[in-house]
């Protein structure tokens, strides 16, 4: 008796309208088919990569998703060339050395620009704004001269030195820091702290999740870097990963499933930092949007 | 301990000054409550004692420093926030012993301290939680530990009773009373809340437009108001003013005559008040008669709003036996409770 009443109560549950106003609700359909076709135009590019990487050069121009002879053997060779190794070493630290940097300064100047009244400070962060508004491309050429003046050119540095200081993470972080209540600033002020240390311990982690959010952009935006690592580098042992992969590409030939398989191997770090701090990531630019 | 005082002092912002030559001297121990509307300049007087406002004239000094161009650390005060500003990423030990991060108290040393404040504040149990697991009241009693564990010469209170509910400001009131009377700290209290004003204070400085309007005891401050601002910001409800004329050694107020002194010339307009409490619904004739239009019943007596000819006054009637809505009343009062004030507000006695 029980079980048929669970039944009926389950067969009663699968038979609920989706929406509240009926499966057959037609924006509800409109919404869903147009959100179905922006997850495909998404993950179609990253679904052919895996298919790519796991395909025999043969069968690179077919267009079928599921490999009619799927292998590892991309993997086994891109695996066993050190240079990879190497590759994905230098993106990491350039990557981190990059975000450490990033997130150290932006929050530093964001703090300063927000909590601080000076004259100019109004004219700085208009300054430091504009700066988003220049595509890298055209800062590209600037850079490689200051790089070659300096003696910056083909080192760890001069990769890095663009992005140690952004002016979307000193925006973000401005605007997270308006939210601190300047009370908590003086109550440390009054306990005898000074600037930089009511800057680190009071009011750095009262912004911890933009802090998160602020150094997976930055840290994704540096590890998927291509343009400024390929102009400013010569060496191959200096290379970053996307940028060696493009050796697999040579005059005649390009080796795509190789170039796949790179991409491929290369994406799961992001995926565990994006799958780790998602949340943070949602919270930091639903909390940006709001504050701007 | 310390005495604090204020000498001239002036706070402007570019051309606007907010604070006009404010003199003031607190004596060792005392707890004085500053009172005032919003605007009035209280907490900027605060501020500008803690060091978290520059001076732009005058002086302070506590004890026998001039801290004018002193840091907020170096004033030997604590201050307690508004809102707490306990930080939320600390536990309750963690932020009590905030402010002793400077000092040169050993480890041991500190701990000790913080468990002696906490005992204080019968706090003892929570100084492992984070602020997000206490109540509004444990959070703000861990805002007055962090202030004490430094043993200031100074307290400052920028309203800490504002963000809490009726039942606990009333709670929080007397513990912090209470603290003072065991510590017998120099306590410097900012409130918009006379009430509070009242039931905490030795002595009531009361503000408005940036200027002290009478400083004095609860009693003095209520008995004595000096003019009529004080008159109707102290005391709830307020009290009731009415436009008279003094003739002859006589007040002409709402058709009656009054028999009085005041060192006024003759034909002098004035106006006089009368505190709620000090104006009794009575049966027989009396000095007012009128028509009761409201009634607001609060348990031990009823507060009767009397239409006296165009004029609301509000009177006290008995809790039990209250006047009826539309009734003809009389209002007695003892003519020796009346206050008198000039045209110009002063009061007159």
């Amino acid at each position: 008796m029980a079980d048929t009443q669970i039944r009926a109560s389950a067969d009663a549950l699968l038979r609920a309208p989706t929406s509240p106003r009926g499966p057959r609700d037609p924006a509800a359909i409109i919404r869903w088919t147009l959100l179905a076709m922006g997850a495909i135009v998404m993950v179609m590019p990253i679904v052919y990569m895996l298919s790519a990487s796991l395909k025999y050069p043969y069968e690179m121009y077919n267009l079928n998703i599921i490999p009619k002879e799927p292998t590892a053997e991309n993997y086994t060779y891109v695996l066993s060339d050190g240079r990879f190794y190497r590759w994905f070493l230098n993106s990491f630290i350039i990557a981190t050395c990059t975000t450490v940097s990033a997130v150290f300064f932006d929050a530093l100047v964001g703090y300063a620009l927000c909590k601080f009244r000076f004259r100019g400070r109004y004219i700085v962060f208009i300054a430091i704004l504009s700066t988003l508004m220049i595509p890298t491309e055209m800062l590209v050429i600037p850079w490689y001269l200051m790089s070659r003046t300096l003696g910056w050119l083909d080192t760890y540095w001069g990769i890095m030195f663009p992005g140690m200081m952004t002016a979307f993470g000193t925006f973000l972080m401005k605007q997270f820091f308006e939210t601190v209540p300047d009370d908590f600033l003086e109550a440390a002020r009054i306990d005898g702290l000074n600037e930089f240390q009511i800057w680190w311990s009071v009011a750095l982690p009262m912004v911890t999740p933009a802090l998160s959010a602020l150094a997976i952009f930055i840290f994704l935006g540096n590890w998927t870097a291509f343009i400024w690592p390929l102009i400013v580098t010569n060496s191959q042992s200096l290379y970053t990963l996307p940028v060696g992969l493009t050796t697999f590409s040579v005059e005649q030939t390009v080796d795509w499933e190789l170039i796949m398989t790179g991409a491929a191997l290369a994406t799961i770090p992001t995926l565990i930092v994006f799958l780790i701090f998602q949340r943070y990531i949602i919270r930091g630019i639903a909390m940006a949007g709001l504050k701007g | 301990m310390a005495t604090v005082s204020l000498r001239n002092l002036v706070k402007a912002y570019g051309k606007t000054e907010v604070l006009h030559a404010i003199s003031l001297d607190v004596a060792d121990g005392e707890f004085v409550v500053f009172v005032g509307p919003s605007g009035c300049g209280k907490s900027t007087t605060l501020r500008m004692i803690a060091g978290l406002e520059e001076v732009s004239a005058g002086e302070i000094w506590i004890g026998d420093r001039a801290v004018n161009h002193l840091e907020p650390k170096d004033r030997n005060i604590a201050m307690v926030f508004q809102n707490y500003a306990i930080y939320p990423h600390m536990t309750v030990r963690k932020n009590i012993g905030f402010g002793l991060r400077t000092s040169k108290l050993s480890k041991p040393d500190r701990n000790r301290r913080i468990d002696e404040v906490a005992a204080i504040l019968s706090m003892t149990d929570y100084l492992e939680r984070k602020p997000a697991q206490l109540s509004g009241g444990q959070r703000q009693r861990v805002a007055i530990g962090r202030a004490m564990v430094r043993d200031p010469a100074v307290f400052l209170f920028d309203e800490p009773l504002s963000n809490l509910d009726a039942q606990l400001r009333t709670q929080m009131r007397l513990e912090i009373k209470k603290l003072h009377q065991r510590v017998g700290t120099t306590v410097i209290f900012v409130t918009h809340d006379q009430v509070e004003a009242m039931t905490m204070a030795d002595r009531i400085v009361i503000m408005k437009d940036g200027s002290i309007q009478q400083v004095g005891t609860p009693a003095e401050v209520f008995h004595q108001p000096a003019n009529i601002f004080v008159a109707q910001f102290i005391g709830a409800p307020s009290m009731n003013m009415l436009p008279a004329r003094y003739a002859g050694g006589q007040i002409s107020v709402a058709g009656q005559s009054i028999k009085a002194t005041l060192p006024l010339p003759d034909g002098s307009d004035l106006t006089v008040g009368i505190r709620p409490d000090d104006l009794l619904v009575s049966a027989e004739p009396a000095l007012f008669a009128g028509i009761v239009s409201v009634l607001e019943p609060l348990g031990s007596e009823t507060l009767a709003h009397i239409d006296i000819g165009g004029r609301d006054l509000i009177a006290t009637a008995d809790g039990r036996s209250p006047p009826a809505v539309g009734a003809r009343v009389h209002l007695a009062a003892d003519t020796a409770n009346l206050h008198f004030f000039a045209p110009t507000g002063e009061a007159v006695r």
